[in-house]
């Protein structure tokens, strides 16, 4: 498995990017995955879509549905987009440190 | 990412790829990560890397591959029989959307079989023994698994080149075949072994948690109260129910599967049904299919222990393309027979359902278009006024169950405008999305942008012919990739499932004047 340095400190990360070690996660880190994400410097609404993920990581395990994500941050997808040009899971849930979803997604 | 013209100009009929040109980056899957081979217990688990010039085989490797071949050839007698009776006629040959897409020469069907019927020819035949090379036989090389594992993650066992071959040779199944034999020898993707492994954990592909399931489906009937100003109930594990209900997981994650999961609950509602979903049971998909036959019994075995536990009477089966082969072909000899169920009867209409008598399963579109039949439902085709809609069929529930006509009956009923794509490019004959059978993953999108050109192309047909702007389907892989294949190389077209479409026509009593769609968005532009 490879690793980065981020957030001053080393993390063991996917193939994509993707954190694999999620209990390292910092904002210095989520700071330094949005300079990959062409998502820097991070504003107030960059950290209201992370802070989110992260609170629902942290409860429930898993990245939330999209439409949970748009519905409770009040942002639409094309404004996420802004926000994270790869995309809510892409390029929002590495920001947050979330693992890359698999399947029929 | 490549622009269209380019990935057009990739297409080069003249020469095989050598193995050294073959793993470059969006044309292959990753490696399976090892915390997932190992809790699913596969054999010579490792860290590895397709794009390494070593990967780490175990040091009999090569002993494994002909011992599990030798087994495979005895316990499937259609493997023996698919490699022996090729007379290389080339009826499959431009078939293949991969074929189409790529112009590479090895996913010809044919030629794609070849890849293992070489080895089989010197190893299981006295031809291929004495005479070698001469008969089109080769040696098992490190090179030639590297090649299985390149061309057979390039076929998404879609079968359609089966409809058109004389001898009726499934291509899919020496493509399963060989993935066995790879799964051997440690080599499986990621996107087929974490879900496969995610359903064991936590019940679902996706790895969606039961208390992750329960806050989500809250969600989604806050949304639907919104909507229609009714107060509806999910009810999840509820023992004793009539039946058991088994959807994709994805069809309560991902957009835009969340629409069709909003139309299911509204029509649940509507009906009255008796009805529970599962949390053990909370994945339609089966993602061993695409791995090895013990997998996708274990996975499989999920559903009828699910149904027997909570003490229900039948099964009703979400919009899931794969899921319904394993369903129809298999699960009856692998799991069953299910005799603690009963032969599925409509609570509503009365309908017996011999078709799933064996099983015990019903597709939920078999069952609505019973309902449409019986006039069980009140439907506003109008609001639906706003998509012009052509139907793509979901490999799977077309060649491998033949549900043709039932989805087309339901469109009919709850939409005004709908169109089919050309007649070759349909039905038995449909093309892919292009990226089934597991080759979903972001990695892997050059390669399946080019499988889902076909099929793209017959959409911009329908789409300048006829202004279609939304393609139904009943597949969640259909639901992940059609979106960004169209995206690419067609634009302005939407997808949805059929029983979003039937959430928005359907008129529920006490409902309020309904302003929007399923997706919120309003009902004519």
């Amino acid at each position: 498995m490879p690793k980065a340095t981020l957030g001053g400190i080393e993390i063991e990360i996917d193939e994509d990017g993707f954190i694999q070690e999620p209990e390292k996660w910092s904002k210095e880190v989520a700071e330094d995955l949005a300079k990959i994400e062409e998502a820097y410097p991070m504003g107030e609404d960059h950290w209201k879509v992370v802070n989110y993920l992260r609170d629902y990581y942290l409860k429930y395990e898993i990245a939330p549905p999209i439409r949970m994500l748009v519905k409770q941050t009040g942002m639409d997808l094309k404004k996420i987009y802004q926000l994270f040009p790869s995309g809510p899971a892409k390029g929002a849930c590495k920001v947050a440190g979330l693992p890359k979803p698999t399947g029929c997604v | 990412m490549k622009k269209a013209e380019e990935i057009l100009n990739d297409v080069d009929l003249q020469s095989p790829k050598k193995e050294e040109q073959l793993f470059r980056k969006g044309t292959y899957c990753y490696s399976a990560p090892l915390k997932h081979q190992n809790y699913l217990g596969l054999p010579n688990p490792r860290e590895w890397n397709p794009a390494d010039l070593d990967w780490k085989l175990p040091k009999n490797w090569k002993e494994i591959i002909l011992e599990g071949m030798a087994k495979l050839l005895k316990r499937h007698r259609s493997f023996r029989l698919f490699l022996d009776i090729c007379v290389r006629c080339g009826a499959c040959g431009d078939k293949c959307h991969f074929f189409l897409g790529t112009g590479d020469p090895n996913n010809m069907p044919v030629l794609r079989a070849e890849l293992i019927r070489s080895v089989y020819k010197r190893y299981f035949t006295v031809s291929g023994r004495l005479f070698g090379e001469l008969v089109g036989a080769r040696e098992l090389t490190e090179d030639v698994i590297k090649e299985w594992f390149y061309y057979f993650f390039q076929c998404t066992e879609c079968r359609r080149c089966s409809v058109y071959c004389p001898y009726g040779i499934d291509t899919c199944e020496i493509t399963m075949m060989v993935r066995e034999l790879l799964n051997l020898v440690g080599c499986n993707i990621q996107w087929v072994v974490e879900p496969a492994s995610n359903c064991f954990r936590t019940g679902n592909h996706l790895g969606v948690p039961p208390h992750a399931m329960k806050e989500t489906f809250d969600f989604a009937l806050d949304e639907i109260k919104d909507l229609t100003g009714l107060s509806v109930e999910a009810p999840i594990n509820r023992k004793g129910a009539e039946i058991l209900f088994v959807a994709p997981s994805a069809d309560y994650f991902a957009n835009p599967h969340w629409y069709t999961f909003l139309g299911y609950l509204m029509l649940f509602h509507e009906i009255g049904l008796d009805y529970t979903w599962s949390t053990y049971a909370s994945e339609g998909g089966n993602f061993g299919l695409f791995h090895s036959s013990e997998l996708m019994k274990r996975l499989n075995a999920k559903i009828y222990a699910e149904a027997k536990r909570l003490g229900v009477k039948w099964i009703l089966g979400g919009e899931c393309g794969h899921m319904w082969r394993v369903i129809h072909q298999y699960m009856d000899t692998m799991n069953g027979p299910a005799d603690f169920l009963e032969v599925p009867v409509s609570p509503i209409t009365g309908t017996r359902f011999e078709q799933a008598k064996s099983t015990k399963m019903v597709h939920i579109s078999e069952f609505t278009a019973d309902l449409i039949y019986n006039n069980k439902l009140r439907l506003d085709k109008t609001r639906n006024d706003r998509w012009v809609v052509t139907f793509h069929d979901s490999c799977n529930t077309a060649r491998s169950m033949g549900l043709l006509e039932e989805p087309r009956y339901i469109i009919k009923k709850v939409c005004n405008n709908f169109y089919e794509m050309p007649e070759n490019t349909i039905r038995e004959k449909t093309f892919c999305c292009g990226s089934g059978a597991g080759l979903g993953a972001d990695e892997n999108l050059e390669m399946r942008l080019k499988g889902g050109f076909p099929r793209a192309n017959a959409v911009k047909y329908v789409k300048e012919k006829h202004g279609v702007n939304m393609v139904a389907c009943m597949c969640a892989i259909d639901k992940a990739s059609l979106p960004q294949l169209l995206d690419y190389w067609v634009s302005g077209v939407e997808v949805c499932g059929v029983h979003e479409l039937v959430g928005n026509a359907l008129l529920m009593k006490g409902e309020k004047v309904r302003e929007k769609n399923l997706r919120g968005e309003p009902l004519t532009d």
